[in-house]
């Protein structure tokens, strides 16, 4: 059996894991155009601020490849699937066979077209490895930054350059910051703190123009007419699913690849695990590209085990985050902020001064959503209770509580998660 | 494999499973110098609740799930389950992001504010039995062979 695995993080070491569980003789290959060993991409924003060394970067050790018998391709692109000769085509002209096939080649960062861009040396993306590793290069030669978007990738690109005491200029289209993670109030939060530290957050407002001779910027000039100076700009929108090299090979791609509750795309044998797919939606089942790292790491774990032959079922994406910006704990999860806040019941606490914030989204009786700012100790448990769909009538009033445990919840949860009853081969 | 199981009604709320996985996991292995004189004292990897002043308590702990949603959440890669099945953390590698704490349902990892690293549970490698295990007095919290769920 020829497993081939296209893109090299957290999804294709999960398909890795689930492959090898079930399948010690197989081939398997795994391909990255990027020139690393599995790495924390998230960890990007921490190499370039300084937060640790190249060393921290590598999410496994490396002896990772030699225990599983991958054989590794890096710094290859694939550049089409034959879904009918089933290969993969590589950019040096190769062809890779394959039995099963995972596609898990992430997103790619959307870059608009803003005028006076294409000639200018200093514009990045911060997506990757090496994203980090050019700007940090350059950064003594930063004076001024301006980031383009305010969600999570901004705002983490504009802390990482602070910590290097740059003076940085994030410019959010939105009416907030991080509005598709968080509501409101904990962007609010997150944009005081930012503003705090010395980060200006400039909303509502977009750069048209990027303004210099040659090569040089020298600044940026918004819709509203505003020109701020800067030599350097990290576009920071969004990501798209990485999927282009699909275009021809019949294997359906909506806004990601589209995947079934096994992770199998519409081709024969193709699956598709991480950001670059469209699966289910935890609610409602309608299927989203969600970029999620957990998520990526189960998808790839459902896609390796039907790969492997094991059917296992995805019960649908639930959107989590946990980030921090200058040691303000965030977690969001879940419906944060309902479209229709008349369907959903919803509860919150706040002490703005102390950057402390709770948000309880519940719909039906059931939790849907949690949002914490500061104290975000055992989060789990209401990540828990989203996806075990638990009653949560009885227990509503206590949801605020700032020591929201167990105990808060029935005898019988408890029981079924802590006592041996059940789990032991003969009770004590 | 082994892990530890909590019988509530056993449990008297006396932290002392809190005290025995402070000691542990302290420098000295001393309850007494750990939480006088050590100057960064561990924080307890097991969680006892109470509620109505103590009239109900339990202690939680971590489940080394089969398939552990800390593991999986982790941005470093510095959760791992190892050959036996024991769920633990490498503190250099983490980087303290909180992403376990998000997606733990048990609420068994802790954040270590002053480290700035999460902590949880490690089953006591130099012991016999856990340290939390040994320090009930009630015999509340049980290690044995058993399943996760």
């Amino acid at each position: 059996m020829n497993y081939v695995i296209v893109g090299n993080s957290v999804a294709a070491v999960g398909a890795v894991r689930a492959i090898r569980e079930r399948d010690q003789q197989g081939n398997i290959t795994v391909i990255s155009r990027e020139k690393h060993n599995v790495y924390g991409r998230p960890l990007i924003s921490y190499l370039l601020g300084g937060l640790i060394n190249e060393k921290r970067m590598a999410y496994l050790p490396n002896d990772f490849y030699s225990q599983n018998r991958i054989n590794l391709l890096l710094g290859s692109e694939v550049t089409a699937v034959d879904t009918k000769a089933k290969k993969v085509k590589l950019a040096g002209g190769d062809a890779i066979p394959y039995d099963k096939l995972l596609l898990a080649t992430g997103g790619d960062p959307f870059i608009p077209p803003i005028e006076g861009m294409s000639d200018k040396d200093r514009i990045f993306t911060f997506t990757t490895w090496e994203d980090a590793a050019k700007l940090k290069g350059i950064a003594p030669d930063i004076n001024r930054a301006v980031v383009i978007g305010g969600g999570l990738i901004g705002l983490k690109a504009a802390e990482g350059l602070n910590l290097l005491d740059k003076p940085v200029t994030v410019v959010e289209l939105a009416d907030r910051v991080l509005s598709s993670a968080f509501d409101r109030q904990a962007g609010k939060i997150v944009a005081r703190k930012m503003m705090a530290n010395g980060i200006d957050v400039i909303t509502e407002d977009t750069v048209v123009r990027i303004e210099g001779d040659g090569a040089e910027i020298s600044g940026v000039t918004l819709k509203s007419g505003d020109f701020i100076p800067c030599d350097t700009v990290v576009v920071a929108i969004g990501v798209r699913p990485a999927a282009t090299f699909l275009k021809g090979s019949g294997i359906e791609v909506n806004r990601g690849i589209v995947v079934d509750a096994s992770m199998q795309t519409s081709g024969r044998g193709v699956y598709a695990a991480g950001d670059v797919a469209e699966a289910a939606d935890f609610f409602s089942g309608q299927k989203n590209p969600m970029p999620i790292w957990p998520d990526a790491y189960i998808q790839g774990d459902i896609a390796g085990a039907a790969m492997a032959g094991e059917k296992k079922e995805y019960v649908g994406g639930l959107a989590m985050n946990s980030i921090e910006f200058f040691k303000v704990s965030t977690i969001s999860m879940g419906v944060t902020n309902p479209m229709v806040p008349a369907e959903y019941e919803i509860h919150t606490y706040q002490d703005i001064q102390n950057y402390q914030y709770r948000k309880i989204v519940l719909q039906n009786d059931r939790l849907v959503g949690a949002v914490l700012v500061g104290n975000v100790d055992r989060a789990g448990i209401f990540s828990g209770l989203i996806r075990e769909k638990v009653d949560m009538a009885p227990f509503r009033e206590s949801l605020l509580t700032p020591d929201f445990g167990f105990l808060n919840l029935s005898r019988e949860i408890r029981n079924r998660l802590f006592a041996p009853q059940g789990k032991v081969e003969d009770n004590p | 494999m082994k892990r530890i199981y909590t019988l509530e009604d056993a449990c008297i709320g006396c932290h002392l499973c809190e005290v025995g996985c402070i000691t542990e996991h302290s420098l000295s292995k001393d309850p007494v110098k750990a939480f006088l004189h050590e100057s960064e004292r561990p924080i307890s990897r097991c969680t006892v609740e109470e509620l109505h002043g103590g009239i109900i308590s339990l202690s939680t702990t971590c489940r080394h799930c089969d398939e552990p949603d800390c593991l999986r959440a982790c941005i470093s890669g510095a959760i791992q389950k190892n050959a036996e099945g024991v769920v633990r953390i490498d503190s250099e590698q983490c980087v303290g992001c909180w992403s376990c704490v998000m997606a733990c349902p048990y609420g068994a990892i802790q954040r270590n504010l002053k480290k700035k690293k999460a902590n949880k549970c490690d089953l006591c490698p130099d012991r016999k039995s856990p340290a939390c295990v040994d320090a009930c007095p009630n015999r509340a919290l049980v290690y044995r062979e058993g399943s996760q769920k």
